[in-house]
Parts: C-alpha cells; sequence; structure tokens
C-alpha cells in the first residue's frame, strides 16, 4: 500500500490548479448528475465556473445531508488547556515569536473549567494546546484526559502531532477522536509559514493520520487552513486525502473543518481571502463529494453564515468557545488564539437550531463502546 | 392480523421503530406515536444511561412502548458485550439490538464478531436481535446459538434503497425458525409492504419516516403498509402466473401416439 506522502507526490501543484480552474459548466453539470462524484467531478464542484451552480449545490448539499445524518446537529466545544508553543506559526496567536503570557492550566483549574462547561450543557469536549514538549506533552496529556473523562462521555484532542504508540495509549484511556489539520498542501510554501519548531516538519505532520489510522483511532479530523495557498487546490489535497484515508483505514471515521484566518496578535494576514460564497460552495462541494464525512463548522464564522448553514451541509458546530486557557472560569485576559466572531451562548445556538427545525445531540459517544 | 411472537413478549405491532435523525424529540414522540410501534431501537451511544431525566428516553416512556438497546458504534464483539451488560444495568432491559459495524461509512455489519458476540450474550441472559448481513448461513448459525430472531438488511442504513437483498431475504424467510425482521434500507411503505408480504415477521424503519418532511403522516403510511403487508401474507396471495400460455397445448402429441 501505498502511504499518502507517495500519492500526494504524484499530484504536482500547479497542474492540480490549473485543472480546477480550467473546468467548464459541462464539468459541473457532470458532477452534479454524478451518483458517486469522483475526485475529478469534486475539482469542478470548487472551481471558479461552480460559483454559478451554488444554488443547485445547496440543493443537493442539503438533501443528502439530511439523508445520511437527519436533521441533527453534534454540539462540542474547546477547552484550551495551554497556550505553550515552541513553534513559530506565522499566523497563529500562539506563536513562539508572539510576546504573551504563557499559562497551562493544572488539574484543579481544569476542574473548574470543566464546570462552567458541564453546566452549560456539553457532553463532548475538545482538548486543545500548543506544541510544547515540556509544558504540554504527552503526560500532561494523559494526565488532562484522566481528569476530564469521567465527566464527558467524548473527548477529543487537538494538539501536537504524536507518535503511533502515544495515541493508541491515549485511545486506551478513552481518547474518542483527534483533529490534526495539515494547514497547507503546498510542501514547499509549506516551510515558509512553519519556519522553525517540530511542526517545520511537513512530511511528518502529513503521515499523522496514518499514525492514528494504524492506532486504530475511531475519528480522525483533518482540514487545511484557508488564508495560506490556493483555497481550492488545498481543498483538493483536502479530499484526496479524505479519499485515502477512507480506503486504507476503513475502521475510522473522517470529519473535515475548513478554519479562515482571521485577525489575531502579530502581523499576519491571509495571503488569499476566501470570501462567505466561496465558503459555502467549498462545504457543499465536500458533502456532495462525501455523504458520510462530517464537516464542522466553529465559531471562528458568523452568526449570520452559521445560521444559514445549518442546513446545508454541516453536521457539527462549536458554541460558547473560549479560545484562551482558563476563558471560562479562571482568567478572564485576552490571549486567545484567535477572536471569535459568533459570540453567543450555546443556549443562543441551540435555539437557533431548533428553530431551523434541527435538533442539537449533545451526547454522541459513551465510554462504554470502546472498552479496551 | 395475527400477533408476534418474539422473545418472552408478544407483539400486536409487526412495525418496529428507530430514534435516530428526527428534527425534535417530540416529533420523535409524535411519529413513534403514530406508527403504533411496541418496540423502539435506541443507541446506547446517545441517551445518558444514568441520568433518569435524559430526554430521548423521557419522550419514550410509554406503556405501549418496550426499549430496545443497540450496540451501534462498537467495533468488536468485546466491545458490544461490555456494552450491553452496561445497558442491561442501566436500561432495565435484557432485550438487544446487537450491531457491530466496525465500518463507519456504510454501517456494513460484521458477521463474524456478530456471531461471536451473539453466542456469549445469549448464554449472559440476553434476548438478542442481531443486525445482519443477508446471509442466508450466517442466520442459520445465529439461529443455532440462541438468537430471538435475524434482522438481515435490505440496503445498507440510511439508504432508503429498498429490498436489494430480495432473493437472499427470501432464503432466510424460507429457512428460519426464529422471526425474520427486515431491517435497514427500507425507504417506503411499499418496500415495508413487500417484505411483509414475502414473509416477514416484521420490519424496522428508522430514516424514512424521521427524514420525511411529515414524519408523523409517514408513520401512519408505513403502520398501514406493514399491515397490508402481512393481512396479504396470512391471506395468501394468488399465485403469478410465470408467462404466456401456450395457444396450442404442448402435449398434444402424446394422445396422438
Amino acid at each position: 500500500m501505498k502511504t499518502f506522502e507517495e500519492v500526494h507526490a504524484t499530484h504536482n501543484w500547479e497542474a492540480t490548479k490549473a485543472s480546477i480552474y480550467t473546468k467548464t459548466a459541462e464539468d459541473v453539470e457532470k458532477a452534479l448528475s454524478r451518483p458517486k462524484p469522483t475526485l475529478e467531478d469534486f475539482k469542478a464542484l470548487i472551481s471558479p465556473v461552480a460559483e454559478a451552480y451554488i444554488e443547485q449545490m445547496a440543493i443537493k448539499s442539503r438533501a443528502i445531508t439530511q439523508q445520511r445524518f437527519g436533521k441533527t446537529i453534534q454540539m462540542y466545544i474547546p477547552l484550551y488547556l495551554s497556550n505553550a508553543c515552541a513553534n513559530a506559526c506565522a499566523y497563529c496567536g500562539f506563536s513562539h515569536d508572539n510576546d504573551i503570557k504563557r499559562i497551562t492550566l493544572n488539574k484543579e483549574q481544569v476542574l473548574q473549567e470543566i464546570e462552567v462547561i458541564k453546566n452549560m450543557g456539553f457532553q463532548h469536549l475538545l482538548l486543545v494546546t500548543g506544541e510544547h514538549p515540556k509544558d504540554c506533552g504527552i503526560d500532561y496529556l494523559k494526565e488532562m484526559v484522566e481528569v476530564v473523562k469521567p465527566h464527558f462521555p467524548s473527548v477529543s484532542i487537538e494538539v501536537q502531532p504524536m507518535k503511533e504508540h502515544e495515541y493508541a495509549s491515549l485511545i486506551d484511556m478513552g481518547l474518542h477522536t483527534v483533529y490534526v489539520y495539515q494547514e497547507t498542501y503546498h510542501k514547499e510554501n509549506y516551510k515558509t509559514y512553519h519556519p522553525r519548531g517540530k511542526k517545520s516538519d511537513f512530511s511528518y505532520r502529513l503521515d499523522t493520520p496514518e499514525r492514528l489510522g494504524k492506532a486504530h483511532i475511531h475519528k480522525i479530523g483533518i482540514g487545511c487552513l484557508l488564508g495560506l495557498e490556493d483555497w481550492r487546490t488545498d481543498s483538493f489535497f483536502t479530499a484526496l486525502h479524505l479519499d485515502y484515508l477512507e480506503k486504507s483505514y476503513w475502521r475510522t471515521k473522517y470529519s473535515i473543518s475548513f478554519p479562515r484566518l482571521r485577525p489575531h496578535v502579530g502581523s499576519f494576514q491571509p495571503n488569499v481571502e476566501v470570501n462567505d460564497k466561496q465558503l459555502a460552495q467549498l462545504i457543499m462541494a465536500y458533502r456532495i463529494f462525501n455523504p458520510d464525512v462530517d464537516l464542522s463548522l466553529s465559531t471562528r464564522e458568523s452568526k449570520k453564515f452559521r445560521n444559514n448553514m445549518l442546513q446545508l451541509g454541516i453536521t457539527a458546530m462549536s458554541a460558547g468557545s473560549k479560545t484562551e486557557p482558563g476563558g471560562y472560569a479562571v482568567y478572564n485576559e485576552a490571549l486567545e488564539q484567535f477572536s471569535v466572531a459568533d459570540d453567543r451562548s450555546p443556549q443562543e445556538i441551540c435555539d437557533m437550531i431548533k428553530t431551523g427545525g434541527y435538533e442539537p445531540v449533545w451526547k454522541d459517544w459513551d465510554h462504554c463502546m470502546q472498552t479496551s | 392480523m395475527s400477533p408476534l411472537q418474539l422473545g418472552d413478549k408478544t407483539f400486536q405491532s409487526r412495525l418496529f421503530t428507530g430514534t435516530g435523525k428526527f428534527a425534535s424529540n417530540l416529533l420523535m414522540e409524535e411519529a413513534i406515536e403514530a406508527s403504533e410501534s411496541e418496540l423502539v431501537t435506541v443507541a446506547l451511544r446517545r441517551v445518558e444511561m444514568d441520568n433518569k431525566a435524559d430526554d430521548i428516553l423521557k419522550h419514550l416512556k410509554h406503556q405501549r412502548i418496550n426499549l430496545l438497546p443497540n450496540t451501534s458504534g462498537v467495533r468488536t464483539a468485546k466491545e458490544a458485550v461490555f456494552a450491553a451488560q452496561l445497558a442491561r444495568e442501566a436500561l432495565e432491559t435484557n432485550w438487544l439490538k446487537l450491531e457491530i459495524h466496525p465500518d463507519p461509512k456504510y454501517l456494513l455489519p460484521d458477521p463474524i464478531e456478530t456471531l461471536k458476540a451473539a453466542e456469549e450474550l445469549v448464554k449472559l441472559g440476553f434476548i438478542v436481535l442481531p443486525y445482519v448481513q443477508a446471509d442466508a448461513v450466517l442466520c442459520k448459525r445465529l439461529e443455532e446459538v440462541g438468537t430471538a430472531a435475524v434482522m438481515p438488511l435490505g440496503a445498507p442504513i440510511g439508504s432508503n434503497q429498498g429490498l436489494q437483498t430480495k432473493e437472499m431475504l427470501r432464503i432466510i424467510i424460507e429457512q428460519s425458525q426464529v422471526p425474520v425482521v427486515v431491517d435497514a434500507g427500507i425507504g417506503a411503505p411499499s418496500h415495508a409492504a413487500d417484505a411483509m408480504e414475502m414473509g416477514a415477521d416484521a420490519v424496522l424503519v428508522n430514516t424514512a419516516i424521521a427524514v420525511s418532511p411529515n414524519p408523523v403522516q409517514m408513520a401512519l403510511a408505513f403502520k398501514m403498509a406493514v399491515e397490508a403487508g402481512r393481512m396479504a401474507y396470512e391471506a395468501k396471495l394468488a399465485t403469478q402466473s410465470m408467462g404466456a400460455e401456450a395457444s396450442s397445448p404442448l402435449t398434444a402429441f402424446l394422445d396422438e401416439l
């Protein structure tokens, strides 16, 4: 079996880009009429010419999502454990180069945070850290999973890439999902955004979902950061990655996120802008291409956008998110990784979902399903 | 229409229903009410087993409804057995819909793990209803280890494709000595009626009701279709002609010899 790095290497960035930008209306129509769209169809659906078909895409995306997932939205919330980070990612508020106060929550502080989160109704908790082996390495994560597990039936992480046996030990403890975004699949330019630290290793990061699959994780979240390189090309590589992973690690479920770069501490501004219409097009294209993948929309996006995308392909939403460690109970300082655009309370989001004719799903996992 | 004997219970309704994908728990309750279903499956992973006020369970507290917890989400026999034991304690029922689908994409059942788990769960005193491929040999093996029924699929879960496995279902129904419940893939009342006319003992329907723009009316339509199909089966369908009859007798020559 080829590794994804080998598959990735067979696709030239510029040629891929050119093939997306030269798709025709006929290609889009073909993609929309096919029962099982191919990767070439996906290119057509994210191409500039498909913008004119956005209404047809919305109708199709909504119907597929309702059939597969019903009229439900999964609810989750991030808990930022630490903003300590040895990386120097050009776009990130936690970058080592930024002069901010570094905080790593201890056990007692985490318990304070989760008390507030539990009272909001959440059952799915996403633990987030920067990458700092000393302050928030594997031992720290193990300790924190142990602390939060009795309180949440579903625990996910979005942290530094780890080794297969480290993932295996966390899965044994009850970890359900790992989110690890490639940021960009543009190998040559990757280094310019991630100049130092462990994250500068493009290949190790690209190989991470593979290690997770081998460790038999239940769900893997992938994606690219919109705003670094050409978003259509990066999204094609995300779809290619998804396609590869589904075939190689068929016991695992997949999720895609589409973080758009937002203003933050530091000077980096997005290289390319993805407007709302384009983001909607991308979300619908993912859905039409893959009926089963989870599509998650965070509080980075605006109220109006989230209200309206609710029915058009999305399956998971966060609410009431604080993106700084201690933000729920311990501290009230501006240390956030990015600023949220949708600052409504979980109750308000819940009401919005219900008004839209959907049921918010708080619990969709139980530790009893993965005894080892 | 004759009642259905299954496990230690008798059911007047031969329509089993699910609880997923509804736009609200209230709508789910109303649809199940309209369906008159007496056996309702609920995913263990969705309910708070230690919370008596769980919102899904709250909406299923009707005299008529028997809960059928399911193990959707587990990937191995070991996980299924562990989850089932917790469910039995928390939900106070030894009925179990055994679902082991390690493939999260098409949710197709693992026959090897399912047979292993079924054997163990029967020994532990469970009334086991296993979700399986339309595999006649597997269904006989499950019957031999003591499952209360078999639940072969008509098509992949949630696909609404109808009885894609019809010829295999026919063999399963012919051979089975436990009730056959056609589960998964039933997308329209006509599919349900078709399964019942073939002699299926019951059907389980979820997506087609939950995702309909009018789940309550659709539930009623399924109830009627299941009853019609069963009544037709019991009344015995007229034999269908296999083809046109020859205009002149084929064996007339025998009289001329």
